[in-house]
């Protein structure tokens, strides 16, 4: 199932990369980490843009670099896509003719339905005679994503897709990507420093810190690791995906399954079996002992503690796993002591707010 | 008026300047674009060589060239050894000598242009599919335009305005080396000051209307660089 082999070690003197990465072949996987982590650069040379003096690289079983071997594909024979943080729009080119520059030297053309299907995604069908200097930002990066996907890319890449737009254009963009995620075929790595894009795109997650992979997994499972800073931090969630089970309209309620239980959401306007992402963060999760029987908290699940560490301002972080799914509470680290909290016992997570995420 | 001399005069101008300036092009392109893109230690003799002629007086230029491609200098035994005679006084020799005269001209406008393009539209090319030679005439000849431009247009004038290294170089003969420039000192010499009018105004008209045109165009032109 692991499609994507990336090794690479690079070294200025002051950054160094070294990472020795195996990612899934489907889904959206997250290179997340502060500015200067060294994830931008990983793209660049799983890209090509940049040759890192060691490196091996094997894509869907294609080899495109083996510094061994001396092999190296040069980018414009990589058949991935490309999304800079910058559109990057040939501003000497209408729209049409951006989107038609990579399909027009691409062998086999089964692109323009393929790209049909993807102007009315993006919802650009109506721009393709301008110019690249009169669209907005939001615009510029919706083609940019299009002239990509046109290409059938066997890898789509994308790098800080949404970071140079402010937040109206970034609400504007993300429904896109979500909706793409749903839609593609191919493994999308989506490099970002935003935990709101992690949370809403992920189904992977590498974090990334000095050039290293600080950890690389499963969404959930990888936001949950406590070895990682992302666990301590105050925004600290978990994304649990699930689906559409039961509407109680009465209450004005939305009962959601996933992996080994269900949950109770504000009314969601969506029909039974569509799949959905719902965020619990770690501050809104406590814990009990007993199952609690008098409680406003409708999300009373029952887990198991598999991790405890210490978190910021005498706080304790506690790792549950609630049936498949792995969740973080945040409590105090008084409570964590009165309670007797330790690895193995059998809790129940109350959880008092979830938010939904598309 | 201009007489049947004059006229071949101006034709002559403008045969070099159009010959030369096709050739610094040919060798200007590639020699901008590796000056704008390379590390190389060589760079900045590369650059100070390109742009000697910008400084030295002609003279200095057209006395080396004189030197080297005469029947003893390196250049004009390598043109006998072919078979081709010396270039001193012929009119291939005034084109040799107007190209290295003009060639900073054409250098360093397309230099300017193909840095300010910048690394952007290279790697957006390379990442649709497009190889260097491909990026080379879909994205970079397109976008730096204005510079191609620039030094065709620079490049053409500063070779018709051309006199030290043309009278070094080519001397002063009929139909083969005399152009414009000459023909005007010969008139000023032989104290013709209508002649001399005549011709240093058609140069004159002709220098502005071309500068004019340039500055218009480029005007509205969108910039070469900012990439949206």
């Amino acid at each position: 199932m692991t499609t994507i082999q990336a090794r690479f070690q690079l070294d200025y003197g002051d950054f160094k990369l070294d990472v020795d990465l195996k990612l899934p072949g489907t889904g959206i996987t997250v290179l997340f980490g502060h500015s200067g982590s060294g994830k931008t650069t990983l793209l660049r040379c799983i890209a090509g843009l940049q040759r890192a003096p060691q490196g091996f690289l094997e894509i869907n079983g294609h080899t495109w670099q083996d510094s061994e071997r001396d092999l190296f594909l040069p980018t414009y024979k990589r058949p991935l896509g490309y999304v800079f943080q910058e559109a990057n729009l040939f501003p000497h080119l209408t729209v049409r003719d951006n989107l038609h520059y990579g399909l027009k030297r691409i062998k086999h053309n089964s692109g323009t339905v393929k790209l049909e299907q993807t102007l009315e995604l993006l919802g650009i069908g109506h721009l393709l005679e301008r110019m690249p200097g009169h669209l907005s930002g939001g615009e510029r990066q919706r083609v940019a994503i299009a002239r990509a996907l046109a290409l059938n890319p066997e890898v789509l890449l994308m790098d800080e897709p949404l970071a140079s737009l402010d937040f109206k254009r970034k609400q504007e963009i993300l429904p896109f990507l979500s909706r793409l995620h749903q839609q593609l075929d191919i493994p999308v790595l989506y490099v970002t420093h935003s935990q709101q894009e992690v949370a809403q795109l992920a189904d992977t997650l590498v974090i990334m810190e000095d050039g290293r992979a600080l950890a690389s997994g499963p969404l959930s499972e990888t936001q949950s690791r406590l070895d990682v800073p992302l666990a301590q931090e105050r925004e600290a969630a978990t994304v649990w995906r699930a689906t559409v089970a039961e509407h109680e309209a009465d209450y004005h309620l939305t009962r959601v399954a996933f992996a080994g239980g269900s949950l109770s959401l504000p009314a969601v306007d969506a029909e039974i079996g569509t799949p959905l992402r719902v965020q619990i963060y770690a501050r809104d999760v406590s814990i009990a002992l007993e199952a609690p029987t008098a409680t406003s908290i409708l999300n009373v699940l029952p887990a198991t503690i598999t991790g405890i560490a210490d978190g910021r301002d005498g706080q304790s972080v506690i790792r549950l796993q609630v049936g498949d799914q792995a969740l973080l509470a945040h409590i105090t680290r008084k409570s964590a002591l009165l309670l007797g909290l330790q690895i193995g016992m059998a809790v129940y997570a109350q959880i008092k707010g979830t938010s939904l995420l598309n | 008026m201009l007489n049947a001399a004059d006229m071949a005069t101006l034709w002559l101008t403008f045969k070099v300047a159009a010959i030369a300036t096709v050739l610094m092009l040919l060798i200007g392109t590639p020699l901008a674009w590796w000056l704008a893109r390379t590390t190389s230690r060589w760079k900045s003799i590369c650059n100070a060589l390109v742009s000697l002629p910008l400084v030295l007086p002609p003279t200095v230029l057209g006395f080396y060239l004189l030197v080297l491609m005469g029947p003893a200098g390196a250049i004009g035994k390598f043109t006998a050894w072919l078979g081709l005679g010396t270039l001193p006084f012929t009119f291939p020799g005034l084109v040799v000598a107007s190209v290295l005269y003009s060639l900073p001209f054409v250098v360093q406008p397309l230099q300017a242009s193909f840095t300010s393009i910048g690394e952007q539209p290279l790697e957006a090319a390379a990442t649709l599919r497009a190889g260097p030679l491909d990026t080379f005439f879909s994205v970079i000849v397109p976008l730096a335009k204005p510079g191609f431009l620039t030094a065709s247009i620079l490049g053409f004038t500063h070779t018709v305005g051309e006199f030290g290294v043309v009278l070094m170089v080519g001397g002063n003969i009929p139909d083969k080396t005399r152009v414009v420039s000459v023909q005007i000192y010969n008139h000023v010499e032989a104290l013709e000051y209508t002649e001399a009018h005549w011709l240093a105004g058609c140069l004159l008209l002709f220098s502005f209307s071309v500068l004019m045109v340039l500055y218009t165009v480029l005007k509205t032109q969108p910039v070469a660089h900012p990439l949206k």
